[in-house]
C-alpha cells in the first residue's frame, strides 16, 4: 500500500515551520511528511475492518501538522509515524461506500464500560484517547495504528463507518467530515431567532457553519467577514433565512461593519483608519455570538472586540500558540467556548448524529462543489501547497484523489464558478 | 516651453467689463492693490501647436500637459479684481446703509437677544491670510452692539452638518479678541444639529419642505449673519435656512431628485436647490425670523505675488523664473513625504482681498452678492465640448486640514468644478469627464468616519444615487455613533458623504464616463470611474466611447472661473 506518512522529525518539523509561511511546497519537500510503500496494517482487534479510500480532503489541522505549527498540546494524543486524512470516503470490503467518523472513542478502542462523555454522545469529548486496543491518537489520522486517508489502505472500526447515499458523489461525501464539524460548532452557538451572530472566515469551516446555521438556527442578522470574492458568494448563498439581508465583508474592515449594522460605538484607543489595527480597539456594544473560524490571535481578538458584553465567542478554527489579551474576556464577561468536532446534537429536542445531519445538508446545499481540485497522492507537495493558498486561488477545499492515476500532469480542477449565481 | 502671445488670442472675453463695484452705501469705494494694469478678463485659448504644456493641480501635486492642438481649448478664469482700500470702512459702511433695511444700530437696543451666525471653515478655500473677512465684520457688529447696550450675543459657527471646528480654527477665523471674549462664556460655539433640545421645526414651505432652526437662533430677536461668498451658490437664504438647519430640514433639498433639477448649483435661476433654500427662507420670514445678512466677497488671487504666484499665471507667459519657480517647487512636494507635503499647502494663507459687502434684507443683499461673483469668475464660452478635463486641487470645502477622500475627489469634480457653469454644462449630454488626481483609498480617521463605512459598506454595493439613498441614506443618518462623533468630536454627520454622492448626481446623469488620470485603479473603479495612468491614456479611453478626436475643454480651475456657456 502507498501512504503518506508523517515521522517524528523534530528537525524536519523545525525545517516545515521556517518555510511554510515563505513557500509552502517547499516546507512540505523539507518537512516531515513522505509517500512510502508500506505493509498491510494488522487488525488492532476483530471488529476492526480494513477500508480502501477513494478521497481525502485535506483540513487546516493537516496542514498545520505538515507545516509544525500544531500545538505541543496534542503529542500526548498523537502516535508516530501516523498517515493523516481524516475526511475520508471509501469502500469497505463489502463494496459499500462509507464515510469515516474519524475521532477514536471508546467504542473504536474496545473499552467497555465507556467514558462519560462517549456514553452521551459526545465523542469528541472522549477521556480515553490515549488507552484501549489502538495507540494514542485523538481520531484516525493522527494514530500510528489505524492509518489514516491519504493512503490507498487504512483501518476503522465499523463504528466509525457510516454508508453514503447512492446520490451522494464523492466529493460530496468527502465533505461529511467538515460539515459535521461546521454543524456541530453552529449548534454549539445555540443561536436564538433574534440575535446577530458574526462569523470571522469564510473558508471551508465557516461556509460549512454559516449553511449549517442557515439552516437549523437561522439568526435576525448575519455579518460575514470573508476575504475572497468567491467566499463572499458563498457566504451569501448559504445565508438566505435570516430576518435581515446577510452582510458580508473584508475582515479589515469587520469592527466598522459590525459597529454600523448592529449601531452601536467604536472605541478606539487612536485615529486609525482600521480599527483592527488597534489592539485596543473595540466596540461599545457588539454581536451576541461570534463564530471565530479562523483561530489565530488577530481573529480571537477581533472577536472578543465585536462580541457584546455577556456575548458569546465560539472558537472553531484550530487555534495555534498565541499571546493574547483576555482583559476583555473579563471585564465584557463574555463566553469563549471551544467547538471541536461532533458527536450528537440536540435538534428540535430530539438527540441527532452529527454525520447523520452533515450528510443531510451535504445534499440539500450540493456541498461537493466546494472541492475545488482533487490531486493524486504522488503530487502531495502540489495538494498541499494549493491547499495553503486555496482561498486565495478561488478554491474552498482540497482533496486526495485515490482513484485517479498516477498522472505527472496537472491536478483535476472542478469549479470556482461553483457558486450559484 | 515656447511662448508665442500671438498665437493664443483670447476667442472670448469674460463678461463683466467694469473692475468697479459699490459697497452697502451705494457709494463708491475705493479699490485696493496694484492699479496701473486693469485685470484682464477670463479667455478662451485655441491650443495650437505653439501651446506650452499647461498646468494641471492633481491633488497635492502638479503635472503638466500638453494637449492635442487644433482640438483642444483651455478656459482661463479672469484675473483677481482689485480689493477695497479699506475693508474696515467699507464693511461700517454698509453696516450703516444696509440695503432694504434699517440700519443696524437702529435694530439694536439693551436687552435683546442677538445671535451672530458666520459661514464656517468651508470658506473660503484656501484660508485666507488673517485678519479674516469674518473677524473683521464681526467686530465691526459688536462694536456696534457694544454700542447699543447689547449684552446677550451668541456667536455661532454656522456649520449644519459639516464638523465642528477646532479652537485654533475659530481663533484664526475670528480674532483671539473675540474668542476669549465669548468662547469661555459659552457664547461662541459650533452650531449643534443633532442636539434635541437646541433645534426647533419652524414649520413647512408649500411644497413640504420641513423648516428647521438652531432654536437660539430662532428665538432671538435679531439674526446676523455674516458670509463669505466664493461662488454664487453661497449665500441668501442657503446661509440660515442651512447653515442652522438640521438633518430634518436639509434633506428636503439635499437629495438626489433636487440635485439633478439643479442645473446648476451656481446658476439661481436655474436651480432647485436654491429655490427650495428659498421657499424655506419664506417660511423663515412668516415665522418672524429676523434677519440681518452681511455677504462679502473675495478676488480670485490665491496665490499673491509670491513664488506661488505661477500656479494662477497662463503657461504661455511664464517667464524663465516662472518656469524654474514651478520646477522647484513641483519637485519639492514630490520629494516630500504625503503627509509633510499636506501639511505644507493646508498652511497656505491665500492673500485675498475683499471686493464687495453688502448688508441688509436677504435677497436684496444676494442679488448684488451674486453680481460681484460673477463679474469676478464669468467666462463667457462658445459651445460645449466633447470631452472636459479638470486638474483637481489638494483642497475642497471639506477637507480643510483634512484629507481629500475618494468620495470628497467624486465631489469636487463632479459636485463643484462641473457645476461651475451657467446656461449649459461645458461638456455636452453623454461626453467624458476627465480629472487629474491620486484618489487613494485615504480617510480622515476624525473628520469623516462615516465617509469610511460609506466606501466600505455602500460603493460596494452600488454607485447609482437613487439606490444609494433609498437603501442606506436612513441609517447612516440617524446611526448614534456618527451622532456622537459630530457632536463631541470633529466628524461631518453621518449622512454627509451622502450629500457629497448627491452633488455629484447631475453630472453623473449627464455624462458617459468619468476618468481619473493618476487615480488609484482599485479606489477609481470603487467609485464606478476608470482609471487612466496618463493623460494620453486617459484621452484614448474617451475616444473609444466619443469617437476619433473628441473636442477637448480644459477648465483651468484653481484660480476660481465659471463658465457662461451659450
Amino acid at each position: 500500500m502507498k501512504a503518506l506518512v508523517i515521522d517524528h522529525d523534530i528537525a524536519r518539523f523545525g525545517a516545515a515551520l521556517l518555510t511554510s509561511s515563505l513557500r509552502p511546497s517547499a516546507a512540505t519537500r523539507l518537512g516531515p511528511l513522505k509517500l512510502k510503500d508500506l505493509p498491510p496494517l494488522e487488525l488492532p482487534n476483530p471488529d476492526w475492518v480494513r477500508i480502501t479510500p477513494r478521497m481525502a480532503g485535506i483540513c487546516g489541522s493537516d496542514l498545520a501538522t505538515v507545516h509544525g505549527k500544531s500545538s505541543r498540546w496534542f503529542e500526548p494524543i498523537v502516535s508516530f509515524p501516523f498517515t493523516p486524512g481524516h475526511e475520508v470516503v471509501a469502500d469497505d470490503q463489502e463494496g459499500r461506500r462509507v464515510v469515516v467518523e474519524p475521532v477514536l472513542g471508546c467504542v473504536a478502542r474496545g473499552l467497555n464500560p465507556v467514558c462519560v462523555a462517549c456514553a452521551e454522545g459526545r465523542l469528541g469529548n472522549c477521556e480515553r484517547l490515549t488507552h484501549g486496543c489502538v495507540d494514542a491518537g485523538l481520531q484516525t489520522g493522527f494514530c500510528c495504528d489505524t492509518g489514516g486517508g491519504w493512503s490507498t489502505e487504512m483501518l476503522a472500526h465499523p463504528e466509525q463507518l457510516h454508508e453514503v447515499p447512492d446520490e451522494l458523489s464523492d466529493s460530496g461525501a468527502v465533505m461529511i467530515e467538515p460539515t459535521a464539524c461546521g454543524l456541530h460548532a453552529a449548534l454549539r452557538a445555540q443561536v436564538q431567532p433574534d440575535e446577530t451572530v458574526v462569523v470571522i472566515g469564510a473558508g471551508t469551516l465557516g461556509l460549512l457553519a454559516i449553511a449549517a446555521m442557515n439552516r437549523w438556527s437561522p439568526p435576525k442578522q448575519l455579518i460575514v467577514a470573508a476575504k475572497y470574492a468567491h467566499q463572499k458568494q458563498f457566504a451569501r448563498e448559504f445565508s438566505g433565512k435570516s430576518a435581515q439581508p446577510a452582510v458580508i465583508c473584508d475582515p479589515r474592515n469587520l469592527i466598522r461593519v459590525v459597529r454600523s449594522t448592529i449601531g452601536t460605538h467604536l472605541l478606539s484607543s487612536h485615529d486609525s483608519l482600521h480599527p483592527e489595527d488597534d489592539p485596543h480597539s473595540r466596540l461599545s456594544g457588539g454581536a451576541d455570538v461570534t463564530i471565530d473560524c479562523v483561530g489565530t490571535a488577530s481573529s480571537i481578538r477581533t472577536a472578543l472586540a465585536i462580541t457584546r458584553p455577556g456575548g458569546r465567542v465560539i472558537l472553531v478554527g484550530m487555534p495555534e500558540v498565541h499571546n493574547l489579551d483576555l482583559t476583555p474576556l473579563w471585564q465584557r464577561e463574555i463566553s469563549l467556548t471551544g467547538a471541536y468536532t461532533y458527536g450528537t446534537e440536540i435538534i428540535q429536542g430530539g438527540p441527532i448524529q452529527s454525520f447523520e445531519l452533515a450528510a443531510e445538508l451535504v445534499a440539500a446545499e450540493d456541498l461537493g462543489r466546494l472541492v475545488s481540485a482533487r490531486y493524486p497522492l504522488s503530487r502531495y507537495p502540489e495538494a498541499l501547497a494549493h491547499a495553503s493558498t486555496c482561498g486565495s486561488k478561488g478554491g474552498v477545499k482540497i482533496a486526495f484523489d485515490l482513484l485517479a492515476p498516477d498522472y505527472p500532469e496537472a491536478p483535476v480542477l472542478s469549479t470556482r464558478k461553483a457558486a450559484r449565481p | 516651453m515656447s511662448q508665442q502671445p500671438r498665437s493664443h488670442q483670447p476667442r472670448s472675453t469674460a463678461s463683466g467689463k467694469s473692475a468697479s463695484t459699490n459697497s452697502g452705501s451705494g457709494k463708491p469705494a475705493q479699490r485696493r492693490g496694484p492699479q496701473p494694469a486693469a485685470p484682464r478678463p477670463g479667455l478662451v485659448l485655441d491650443v495650437d501647436r505653439s501651446t506650452p504644456p499647461v498646468l494641471l493641480h492633481s491633488g497635492e501635486q502638479f503635472r503638466l500637459e500638453r494637449l492635442p492642438a487644433g482640438r483642444s481649448r483651455i478656459i482661463y478664469p479672469p484675473e483677481p479684481l482689485p480689493g477695497l482700500e479699506h475693508p474696515n470702512e467699507a464693511i461700517r459702511e454698509a453696516l450703516l446703509n444696509p440695503v432694504e433695511s434699517d440700519p443696524l444700530p437702529a435694530q439694536l437696543f439693551s436687552g435683546m437677544k442677538l445671535t451672530i451666525a458666520f459661514d464656517d471653515i468651508s470658506l473660503p478655500l484656501p484660508k485666507m491670510r488673517r485678519p479674516d473677512i469674518r473677524q473683521r465684520v464681526i467686530e465691526a457688529v459688536l462694536d456696534l452692539a457694544a454700542d447699543a447696550g447689547v449684552d446677550d450675543i451668541h456667536i455661532i459657527a454656522a456649520l449644519a452638518l459639516h464638523r465642528r471646528m477646532t479652537e485654533s480654527e475659530l481663533r484664526y477665523c475670528l480674532g483671539d479678541r473675540i474668542y476669549d471674549a465669548f468662547a469661555p462664556r459659552g457664547q461662541l460655539y459650533n452650531h449643534d444639529a443633532e442636539d434635541p433640545d437646541g433645534m426647533v421645526m419652524l414649520g413647512e414651505t408649500r411644497h413640504g419642505e420641513e423648516v428647521q432652526l438652531s432654536k437660539r437662533a430662532a428665538e432671538s430677536d435679531l439674526i446676523i449673519y455674516v458670509n463669505i461668498n466664493l461662488v454664487s451658490m453661497d449665500g441668501g437664504w442657503k446661509s440660515t435656512a442651512t447653515g442652522l438647519s438640521g438633518y430634518q430640514g436639509i434633506r428636503h433639498h439635499h437629495n438626489v431628485k433636487t440635485m439633478r433639477n439643479t442645473k446648476s448649483f451656481m446658476d439661481q435661476e436655474n436651480s432647485e436647490l436654491h429655490r427650495s433654500n428659498w421657499r424655506q427662507g419664506d417660511v423663515l420670514k412668516s415665522a418672524g425670523i429676523n434677519i440681518f445678512q452681511i455677504e462679502t466677497t473675495v478676488n480670485n488671487d490665491l496665490f499673491g505675488d509670491g513664488p506661488l504666484s505661477v500656479l494662477a499665471k497662463r503657461e504661455w507667459e511664464w517667464s524663465a523664473r516662472d518656469r524654474a519657480t514651478f520646477l522647484g517647487v513641483k519637485t519639492g512636494l514630490d520629494r516630500l513625504p504625503s503627509n509633510a507635503r499636506r501639511k505644507v499647502l493646508h498652511s497656505w494663507e491665500a492673500p485675498y482681498a475683499l471686493t464687495s459687502v453688502h448688508a441688509g434684507q436677504v435677497e436684496a443683499v444676494h442679488k448684488l452678492t451674486t453680481a460681484e461673483v460673477y463679474k469676478q469668475q464669468l467666462v463667457s464660452v462658445e459651445g460645449q465640448t466633447d470631452i472636459v478635463l479638470y486638474g483637481l486641487p489638494y483642497v475642497g470645502p471639506y477637507n480643510v486640514n483634512s484629507i481629500m477622500n475618494p468620495i470628497l475627489v467624486m465631489c469636487l469634480g463632479l459636485g463643484y468644478f462641473f457645476n461651475m457653469y451657467k446656461g449649459k454644462p461645458v461638456v455636452r449630454e453623454g461626453g467624458v469627464l476627465i480629472m487629474t488626481h491620486p484618489t487613494t483609498n485615504e480617510f480622515h480617521p476624525v473628520h469623516h468616519p462615516s465617509y469610511i463605512d460609506f466606501f466600505e459598506q455602500v460603493l460596494s454595493e452600488t454607485t447609482d444615487p437613487i439606490q444609494i439613498e433609498q437603501r442606506f441614506e436612513t441609517s447612516f443618518a440617524t446611526d448614534e455613533w456618527y451622532r456622537h462623533l459630530y457632536r463631541t468630536s470633529h466628524a461631518y454627520h453621518g449622512v454627509h458623504p451622502f450629500y457629497m454622492w448627491y452633488w455629484g448626481s447631475h453630472a453623473l446623469e449627464h455624462l458617459s464616463q468619468v476618468i481619473i488620470v493618476g487615480g488609484d485603479p482599485a479606489t477609481v473603479r470603487r467609485l464606478g470611474f476608470r482609471p487612466a495612468s496618463t493623460l494620453a491614456d486617459a484621452l484614448e479611453m474617451a475616444s473609444d466611447v466619443l469617437g476619433p478626436d473628441p473636442s477637448i475643454t480644459y477648465v483651468k480651475n484653481p484660480p476660481l472661473g465659471m463658465a457662461d456657456v451659450t
